[in-house]
């Protein structure tokens, strides 16, 4: 659990395959902000990708980096990162700033996705 | 794995100190960090006055090393468990996690600090709309931007200090008409040209739409009311015990840190702390370590006398 550990088994969108891969979406997906030189991302990607693994029946969990997508995080008025954002028919129904344990992202997505 | 020896709550500097010498003690050692090791370091830009590193260094690369030496002589740690509380049972410690229990002998809490609040309106509104605790996660996001750093201690200042690589202006607000801050940084952020003072003043709400826009200011001498249009705000005013996890159980002083001794032992035998959590102490990187060694050292000797006892 290293912070070099790199975020590797979770989807990386942009904006050319946001809407087709989130807004579009038949399942509520999770979307993670975050980029390289985050501490606290990297705090918070093992437990993200322990919850999509955990949920994945129920939950399909993406990231965007903001460097490389910075009309995404503007056009979600994303200002922190990690900012965790829950789309569900394509509208934003849930949002995490900053780190969160595992115990709180889980119930936080049980109460927005069920 | 849910037992040990020793148990160390918190693996920041201190903790991680500690279980660098308890498991080279060969002291069976268990480190229970709520995030992932290294503690404030990893959020710290830059470290200039850790002995030993003459060109400084970054605060997540020491992070790294503390732990792998930790883990070298063969501490195990367990991160993203927040501990909830520290209870007193039969034959030591139960240490309640989000997740289970844990039982050792002996504990150390190295559990440190968190950012003090400013407790004004909009803050809660605005953290992660423009209010920051954080310069280093969040100030790529204010190039080209104004910014307000409130506070006049270190933190604040090296903090406005390195905003001034993003953000094209940045006010440091502070309610006195002068700095606690160390003088080589006073000096530094006196000779920014980006940076401006605010001095003798308070925050008194923090406003905007979707964002923060403006910061309602109050200037305690006047008491004169202005508004000063901002992108963000980062608040360094300070830092709060994470002590909450032993509140019921060990002597704490007025604020909330854990009382000790100059061996580290608190009111509790078998119970010790070390680190910023620690009352009356001088809150450095440096002494923290110091602390962890000598929390280490103890535990040792009360694990010994345990023995020796039965």
């Amino acid at each position: 659990m290293s912070l070099r550990n790199s975020y590797n088994r979770i989807k990386a969108v942009d904006s050319s395959n946001f809407d087709s891969e989130v807004l579009n979406s038949t399942i509520p997906v999770l979307v993670d902000f975050w980029a390289e030189w985050c501490m606290p991302c990297k705090m918070l990607s093992p437990i993200v990708e322990e919850i999509s693994q955990e949920l994945s029946d129920k939950l399909k969990v993406v990231k965007v980096n903001v460097d490389e997508n910075p009309d995404l995080a503007t056009s979600y008025g994303i200002q922190a990162i990690p900012t965790l954002l829950v789309f569900k028919d394509g509208n934003v129904v849930g949002e995490i700033v900053g780190y969160v344990s595992k115990k709180a992202l889980r119930d936080k997505l049980e109460e927005v996705i069920g | 794995m849910n037992e040990a020896d020793l148990i160390i709550v918190g693996g920041g500097p201190a903790g991680l100190t500690s279980a660098i010498y308890s498991a080279r003690a060969l002291i069976d050692t268990v480190v229970i960090e709520k995030m992932l090791p290294g503690g404030q370091p990893i959020l710290t830009s830059f470290i200039e006055n850790y002995p030993g590193f003459p060109e400084g260094i970054s605060g997540p690369e020491l992070a790294e090393r503390l732990e792998s030496q930790a883990r070298r002589f063969g501490a195990k740690i367990i991160t993203s468990q927040p501990v909830e509380e520290v209870l007193q049972v039969d034959k030591g410690f139960e240490i309640k996690t989000e997740e289970g229990s844990f039982f050792s002998k002996a504990v150390i809490i190295a559990t440190g600090t968190s950012p003090r609040k400013l407790n004004v309106p909009g803050e809660e509104t605005f953290t992660g709309r423009g209010v920051s605790y954080c310069a280093v996660c969040d100030g790529a996001f204010y190039k080209d931007k104004v910014v307000a750093v409130v506070g006049g201690g270190d933190s604040a200042i090296v903090e406005a200090i390195y905003l001034t690589r993003f953000a094209s202006k940045v006010y440091v607000i502070h309610r006195r008409d002068q700095l606690r801050a160390e003088k080589i940084l006073q000096e530094r952020a006196f000779a920014n040209s980006k940076i401006t003072f605010i001095w003798n003043t308070v925050i008194q709400s923090i406003e905007g739409g979707k964002k923060v826009e403006l910061l309602k200011l109050k200037n305690l001498k006047t008491e004169e009311v202005s508004d000063l249009p901002v992108d963000g705000l980062f608040v360094y005013i300070g830092s709060i015990p994470n002590s909450s996890m032993v509140r019921n159980l060990v002597e704490l002083d007025e604020n909330g840190f854990i009382i000790t001794d100059n061996s580290m032992r608190t009111n509790i035998p078998g119970l010790f702390a070390a680190g910023d959590v620690r009352s009356n102490t001088f809150r450095q990187l440096a002494t923290a370590v110091g602390d962890g060694a000598i929390a280490a050292n103890s535990a040792e000797k009360y694990l010994g006398e345990l023995i020796w006892k039965r």
